[in-house]
């Protein structure tokens, strides 16, 4: 595999045009102006020794081992911070350069511990390399000298320890947390011998700003900053390459191992999502794999109040068939249906809704995107012709000016986050449009130019109103408009915008934003250069979802910034394969690659390839579904990695949805709160046990590769091809890439997607096809998908979700870094040190009026339901506005939110509930019973030894 | 009304001549007497301090050494009307040798001028150059410093017109003009006697810089070792904003140029022209790589130019008076005159301006006057702490950058410490790497690690433990970090220890440093 060592180039590449000639140790090599001589060199295969210079950071200079001799200069500079000349002569061995080298490193070694032989690095040490190649063979400082072997150790971390006395103080873990990372938590405190790496002033690592990014411990080149697995299992000895499970960045991994042990995921200097980047969860919460509470033996129940009872996958599929086959027979067709996850591969996803609408007969399959980015699909669908975001993750490098509408980078989506503090921090300007203040609107080196602290519920009028003086004061790109959109649409909406009724001085009172700030911000957007929107969930989760997406394109549309890099409109998709999801044809109205169930000539492609007729009908979305078994009609459900329970909202309709249905299948790795209502537990395999693709928010197609054979028996789509196979619809790929090699022939943007070409390229981004073999980094280059961009009306309409006298605060939700979603993985890691559960942020003059005190436990009650939980007092949120996240069951904050949704696409309103906040001395009635419930619920009887 | 001058430069006020001030005006008054009381900088001749003028008819007469509690004596005595008898009198002291010695181009109004007049110093002949820099245009100022041969004067001697045009030529939305006064040099105190009695000189020089470059924004980097310096260098800004010399449109030409004043943080290594950058910018005083130059990549990644306050202070004098009026003075491609600092056990110290070409002889024996303590003089160090001791063998080596160099050492920013027979050299090379132990920016391996290891080396040799062998290593270590290092203070803290080592082996020798018994 090419995957192999990846060879460290020294210091970045150099973007320059301009080509330069020079001769090292008399070889000629042509590189870029501005390439170091070290880099240089590598090109050529000649490795000078470095310990400092890592092509991840910009060069440093501070080891003196990268010394070289140029002809007709003076002195021996530092190969690393020394650019190539034309024609310039360099001398990488010499004998004062062996001199001076071995005397730097005799240097470094008289301060560090000869315990190489015990030590975790051992074989995986740059310090090491270096002695052996430049030759040391004694050091004649002797041991009485001063040194820093006494340091103590910091195991704060719970993934990895930070020695001191193994530190030679290059600061390359300082440089990688500035540079890649942008979080500046490290710095060197003294000077001289004294210096001393540390976090923030001199805390330890887990009490510091540092957010456990890894970025320290992979540029280390000794065992100063070592992951705690590593020095519990010892140096990993081989390594495979695949994608991240948790968010829509899609991050390349190593899974580096030693036997079928993973020992540690390192980012993948080649992933081009992530460019050799991660976050907490990616790099280190991989533990949930093994835990204690993974289920790997099939189970099954009679009722929701008996235990479960362990059997053979045989029983267990067949007793599912036959179920199923009964309540078909029962009560017809139409009361089977499926959700599929956004987090199992493209082929799994694929299977499942191919299960759907080939094996139950009808389209009642749904997935996790109906409550996050339905309205993405729909908004963009309808304005610029596909459902996806339309620039990858490196367009942002060319961004002048970033908007960032309802999204909260630093904790959603970090590693972007990373990429985008980098680009501000070389200048682009940003606008946050956020009811909260969220750390990107003032993080170090970074602030906005703009936060418009919006009212939650307010977006379309905001948007309105930014598009309104983007018209009133003629900052259109006219140009771009007349030729690339519908022109009367655009007349049209030109017209409705400009309405004084529209202006911000006519919002402000809706939206809470002040009128000049909005202009200022529209202003920038509008003529600051090449400018990108990033848009999350606080745009999507409303009852005007897709009305802002479709505001947010207006604006793009108006401004022209499509069709080349730094701009367009970009949704931060949740999770992992959320955007594959989609694409797989996960929705009961559309087929692979988007196309309506209604349209005959996709249809009959399938039913040809299937050999089965399809139903032209959509089927019940997943509010639907529920809404059915309660009147019940609807009976029957397999839900793959999915914890509707928890995640959807409004959560005692979902429990009473459950519990009228007769067979609930949940296919998961826990036995998650929906498995409260299971009759059947299948249990499903970890991404690090399977083979497949994942397809992220840039529509960059991945693969995922199995590293482990799957503690549960099977991979995720051979269990859902047992299921099809014993309800009568054969099923028999051998491999994944089977799955995708019909996914491509009946999917017209994946039609030159293969498991080879994936092999060949790394990844490719959709659309992939004929016209585009190597995939689409960029979207609507030339024409829009659907040809002319569409302007639409966005006319803002209240929500009918109002604050009132007994309900006057709004609650909106998020995330936060350590977690993700409804924790089923990270709550089963060492993550939780850093959250160990939910609280509520609420401002301290709402605080006050209610007698409440920072760590109160609080009740939160809205029209739906009410919780408990800690209050924590905060500025973040404006008066008026609390924020929770939704990352514990106990807390269970969907209990609150209610059944309002968004008018097109039905994805719910979790962004704002009226609520009331007000002191509690403990657990609502809702979480005590169902506290109890659920221990009830998860009990197992284990199969006796003679049955 | 009676005009008396009282220095208020740091080495007069460390000797009593704030309090002199004080019983001044009291007895002043006490004799119901109209007084005006200017508190100037110091003329540079330490030994006089406090040194007290009075304006007569005849110029100003000196009292030297003056005592607060002498000064009703004094005033009785005919003081004010500088009538002579008393031992402090001392005439004009324009007139004592040590100054008639002297060739005062940059230095020409210290301890003259009141330091916070602008009018005062336009009096003087202030603001001179500038007028004459409008009708010369930027690039006549870069040629006529290039033809001055002005070189930097914080211790590297880079050509300043080299400097000067780099940044003009660069092209950048911004640009900047540093005044590197950060002045941690051993025996030295040139760039604070300036700030403190003639301000308006470094503004001016500055404001020249910027004209020149096309910077329109100005910092002064002023360690924080010097409160007075600061306290001077602040007052004259405001007075030259209020004056319109500073600011939006400096002295109605059309031209911007701000001015603004930081304050170090106690770190020698910030004077190292990277590292003054990182710190202005809000940074650890680190040393930064070279490339980039300051000039073309300096302040927040803007062309900048940094010179020590000697250099800019000595632009005015180019431009009022001609580039050739400049080079005139001097020696090889030493041009114009250093202002050199003589400190140490030497009987006339301070400063003392002349022309390149005087040989370290000279300075010592018959400027300074031989030692204070009147012991015989073993050594000269020259250029700070690190610069190369050298012995009486070396003193024809005449004042030149070249001269010193060709000898291994260097005139750095002009300091010259002297030492009596009673030095210890050993003590002096393990001096120097502690110095550099202590002052360490940390970033560099051979600094880092090297400085320590070397103070423990010379340790050992002083103890006579495995002399040879740590005689080599520390000649090894001395080599790395000369090649090795980042910057200069590693780079050249092998310049005392090896001058040590060379000139004065016998500190070394087992003679002196016998191997203890087992």
């Amino acid at each position: 595999m090419a995957y192999l060592r990846i060879p460290d180039f020294g210091t970045p590449p150099s973007r320059a045009e301009e080509r330069v000639t020079l001769f090292i140790d008399g070889q000629s090599v042509t590189v870029p102006a501005g390439t170091s001589i070290l880099r240089a060199a590598q090109t050529l295969g000649t490795a000078i020794p470095k310990l400092c210079a890592t092509d991840s950071l910009e060069a440093f200079g501070s080891c003196r081992l990268c010394l070289v001799e140029v002809e007709g200069r003076q002195g021996t500079p530092a190969a690393c911070t020394t650019p190539v000349a034309a024609g310039m002569a360099v001398a990488t061995q010499t004998p004062q350069l062996a001199k001076l080298r071995r005397a730097v490193m005799e240097l470094y070694i008289s301060d560090h511990p000869l315990d190489c032989l015990t030590c975790a690095a051992n074989g995986d040490c740059e310090l090491q390399d270096m002695a052996g190649a430049v030759g040391l063979r004694e050091v004649r400082y002797g041991p009485e000298g001063e040194d820093h072997l006494d340091l103590p150790c910091d195991q704060s971390n719970p993934y990895f320890d930070f020695d001191p006395s193994k530190c030679i103080v290059c600061s390359r873990c300082v440089r990688a947390c500035d540079e890649v990372q942008g979080t500046l938590a490290l710095t060197v405190e003294n000077r001289g011998f004294a210096s001393k790496v540390t976090p923030s002033q001199g805390e330890l690592f887990l009490a510091s700003e540092c957010v456990s990014c890894g970025a320290c411990v992979q540029a280390c080149p000794t065992a100063a900053l070592t992951e705690k697995s590593v020095v519990e299992i010892g140096q990993p000895e081989h390594k495979v390459v695949t994608t991240c499970a948790y968010c829509g960045v899609g991050c390349s991994f190593e899974a580096q191992m030693r036997g079928d042990e993973l020992v540690r995921m390192v980012p993948w200097k080649d992933g081009k999502a992530n460019h050799g980047h991660s976050c907490v969860k990616g790099r280190f919460a991989w533990g949930y794999a093994t835990h204690r509470e993974r289920i790997l033996k099939p189970m099954i129940r009679g009722s929701i109040d008996e235990p479960w009872r362990e059997v053979s996958w045989e029983a267990a599929i067949a007793h599912t068939a036959a179920e199923f086959k009964r309540i078909v027979a029962e009560h017809g067709k139409g009361a089977l249906g499926a959700i599929s996850s956004s987090r199992c591969t493209n082929e799994e996803t694929f299977l499942v809704q191919k299960l759907v609408r080939a094996a139950f007969g009808n389209n009642n399959v749904d997935t996790c995107a109906r409550v996050c980015h339905s309205p993405t699909g729909y908004g963009l669908k309808t304005t610029l012709g596909t459902s996806a975001g339309t620039q990858d993750f490196d367009s942002v490098e060319h961004a002048d000016v970033v908007m960032v509408i309802g999204a909260n980078p630093t904790d959603g989506h970090p590693v972007f986050a990373s990429r985008l503090k980098q680009r501000l921090r070389a200048g682009a300007k940003l606008i946050v449009v956020d009811p909260r203040r969220i750390d990107l609107v003032r993080t170090p080196h970074v602030e906005a130019a703009h936060h418009l602290q919006l009212k939650p519920g307010a977006n379309v009028a905001v948007l309105t109103a930014l598009a309104h003086v983007i018209v009133t004061e003629e900052l259109v790109d006219e140009a771009f408009v007349r030729e690339r959109c519908e022109l009367d649409a655009f007349h049209d909406w030109a017209a409705f915008v400009a309405e004084p009724a529209r202006s911000p001085e006519a919002t402000q009172a809706i939206t809470g934003v002040p009128a000049a700030e909005l202009r200022a911000a529209a202003r920038l957007y509008a003529t600051g250069g090449a400018a990108a929107i990033y848009y999350g969930l606080g745009v999507t989760e409303h009852s005007q979802g897709s009305t802002s997406v479709m505001a947010i394109a207006n604006l793009a549309l108006a401004t022209g910034n499509f069709g080349r890099p730094g701009v367009g409109v970009n949704p931060l998709r949740g999770q992992n394969n959320v955007q594959g999801a989609c694409d797989m044809g996960s929705f009961p109205h559309e087929l692979s690659g988007y196309r309506h169930v209604s349209d005959a000539a996709a249809r009959q492609l399938f039913e040809a390839a299937w050999g089965v007729t399809l139903d032209g009908d959509p089927g019940l979305r997943i509010p639907n579904m529920l809404d059915e078994a309660v009147e019940g009609a609807f009976k029957a459900i397999y839900i793959q990695g999915e914890d509707i329970l928890q995640s959807d909202p409004d959560t005692r309709h979902v429990a009473a949805g459950l519990a009228a249905m007769e067979c609930v299948v949940v296919h998961d790795l826990f036995l998650n709160e929906t498995a409260n209502y299971a009759h059947v537990f299948l249990p499903g395999s970890t991404f690090l046990e399977k083979n497949g693709t994942f397809t992220n928010a840039e529509r960059r197609i991945q693969r995922v590769r199995k590293v482990m054979a799957p503690r549960n028996g099977y991979e995720d789509w051979q269990i859902t091809q047992l299921l099809a196979n014993a309800l009568g619809y054969p099923m028999a790929y051998a491999d994944p890439s089977q799955i995708m090699d019909e996914i491509a022939a009946l999917t017209p943007s994946f039609a030159g997607v293969s498991y080879d070409k994936l092999e060949a390229m790394g990844s490719v981004q959709w659309p992939c096809d004929a016209e585009h073999p190597d995939g689409s980094p960029v979207m609507h280059e030339a024409a829009f998908a659907r040809g002319r961009g569409k302007f639409v009306l966005t006319e803002y309409v209240a929500t009918d979700e109002k604050v009132g006298p007994r309900f006057p605060l709004l609650l909106t939700t998020g995330r936060i870094l350590s977690q993700y979603n409804v924790g089923a993985q990270t709550r089963r890691t060492a993550n939780v040190v850093w959250h160990e559960e939910d609280v509520l942020e609420i401002h301290p003059h709402d605080a006050e009026d209610r007698g409440v005190r920072d760590g109160d436990l609080v009740k939160l009650a809205s029209r739906a339901g009410e919780t408990t939980l800690r209050a924590r007092l905060s500025d973040r949120v404006a008066p008026g506005v609390v924020y929770t996240t939704f990352h514990h069951p106990l807390t269970q904050a969907n209990v609150v939110t209610t059944d309002y949704s968004d008018w097109a696409t039905n994805c719910p309103e979790y962004k704002v509930t009226a609520v009331q906040v007000s002191p509690s001395n403990g657990l609502s009635d809702w979480q005590a019973r169902y506290g109890a419930h659920a221990a009830r619920r998860r009990q197992i009887t284990s199969a006796g030894p003679a049955e | 009304m009676i005009r008396v001058f009282v220095p208020g430069d740091t080495a007069a006020v460390a000797v009593g001549a704030d309090e002199v001030a004080v019983a001044l005006t009291a007895t002043a008054r006490g004799r119901g007497l109209g007084l005006e009381l200017v508190r100037t900088g110091s003329r540079g001749a330490f030994e006089l301090e406090p040194l007290v003028e009075v304006e007569t008819a005849t110029g100003r007469i000196g009292y030297a050494r003056v005592a607060a509690e002498q000064v009703p004596a004094l005033v009785a005595a005919g003081m004010f009307e500088g009538r002579p008898g008393h031992p402090a009198w001392i005439g004009r002291p324009e007139d004592l040798a040590f100054f008639r010695g002297q060739t005062r181009l940059t230095f020409a109004r210290c301890g003259i001028v009141d330091p916070v007049s602008v009018e005062a110093y336009r009096a003087a002949g202030g603001w001179r150059g500038l007028a004459a820099a409008l009708s010369l245009g930027p690039q006549g100022v870069v040629d006529a410093i290039k033809a001055s041969g002005l070189r930097g004067r914080g211790g590297a001697g880079f050509p300043a017109g080299i400097k000067w045009a780099t940044v003009a030529a660069a092209s950048a939305p911004r640009k900047f003009v540093i005044c590197n006064a950060d002045e941690g040099d051993s025996g030295t105190f040139a760039d604070r006697m300036l700030m403190e009695g003639d301000p308006f000189l470094l503004i001016e020089g500055m404001v020249l810089a910027g004209f020149a470059t096309g910077a329109e924004k100005g910092y002064l980097y002023i360690r924080s070792e010097y409160p007075l310096a600061v306290r001077a260098m602040q007052r004259a800004i405001d007075a030259a904003y209020a004056a319109g010399l500073l600011g939006a449109d400096v002295a109605g030409a059309g031209i911007r140029f701000d001015l603004e004043v930081r304050v170090g943080a106690g770190a020698y290594v910030c004077g190292e022209e990277t590292a003054l950058l990182e710190s202005i910018e809000g940074k650890r005083g680190q040393v930064r790589a070279k490339p980039p130059l300051p000039a073309h990549q300096g302040l927040f990644g803007a062309p900048t130019l940094i010179n020590n306050v000697l250099t800019l202070a000595a632009v005015p004098f180019i431009l009022a008076e001609g580039a050739k009026a400049y080079a005139d003075y001097g020696m090889g491609r030493s041009r114009g005159t250093m202002p050199i600092q003589l400190a140490g056990d030497i009987r006339h110290g301070g400063l003392f301006e002349t022309a390149f070409g005087v040989t370290l002889g000279q300075l010592i024996d018959e400027i300074g006057g031989g030692t204070l303590s009147g012991r015989p003089v073993r050594a000269a160090q020259v250029g700070g702490p690190l610069g190369a001791y050298f012995p009486r063998a070396l003193f024809d080596t005449p004042f030149d950058y070249e001269a010193f160099a060709a000898r291994g050492g260097l005139i750095g920013h002009g300091g010259v410490v002297v030492f009596n027979d009673t030095v210890d050299l050993l003590q002096q090379a393990r001096f120097a790497l502690e110095f550099c132990a202590v002052e360490s920016c940390g970033k560099c391996t051979p600094c880092r690690l090297g400085s320590t290891r070397g103070v423990e080396v010379v340790d050992r040799i002083a103890a006579g433990q495995r002399r040879e062998a740590n005689l080599a290593l520390l000649q090894d270590l001395c080599e790395t970090m000369k090649l090795g290092s980042l910057c200069a203070l590693g780079g050249f803290t092998p310049y005392p220890v090896m001058s040590a080592l060379t000139h004065f082996p016998e500190d070394f020798s087992p003679a002196r440093r016998p191997e203890p018994a087992e």
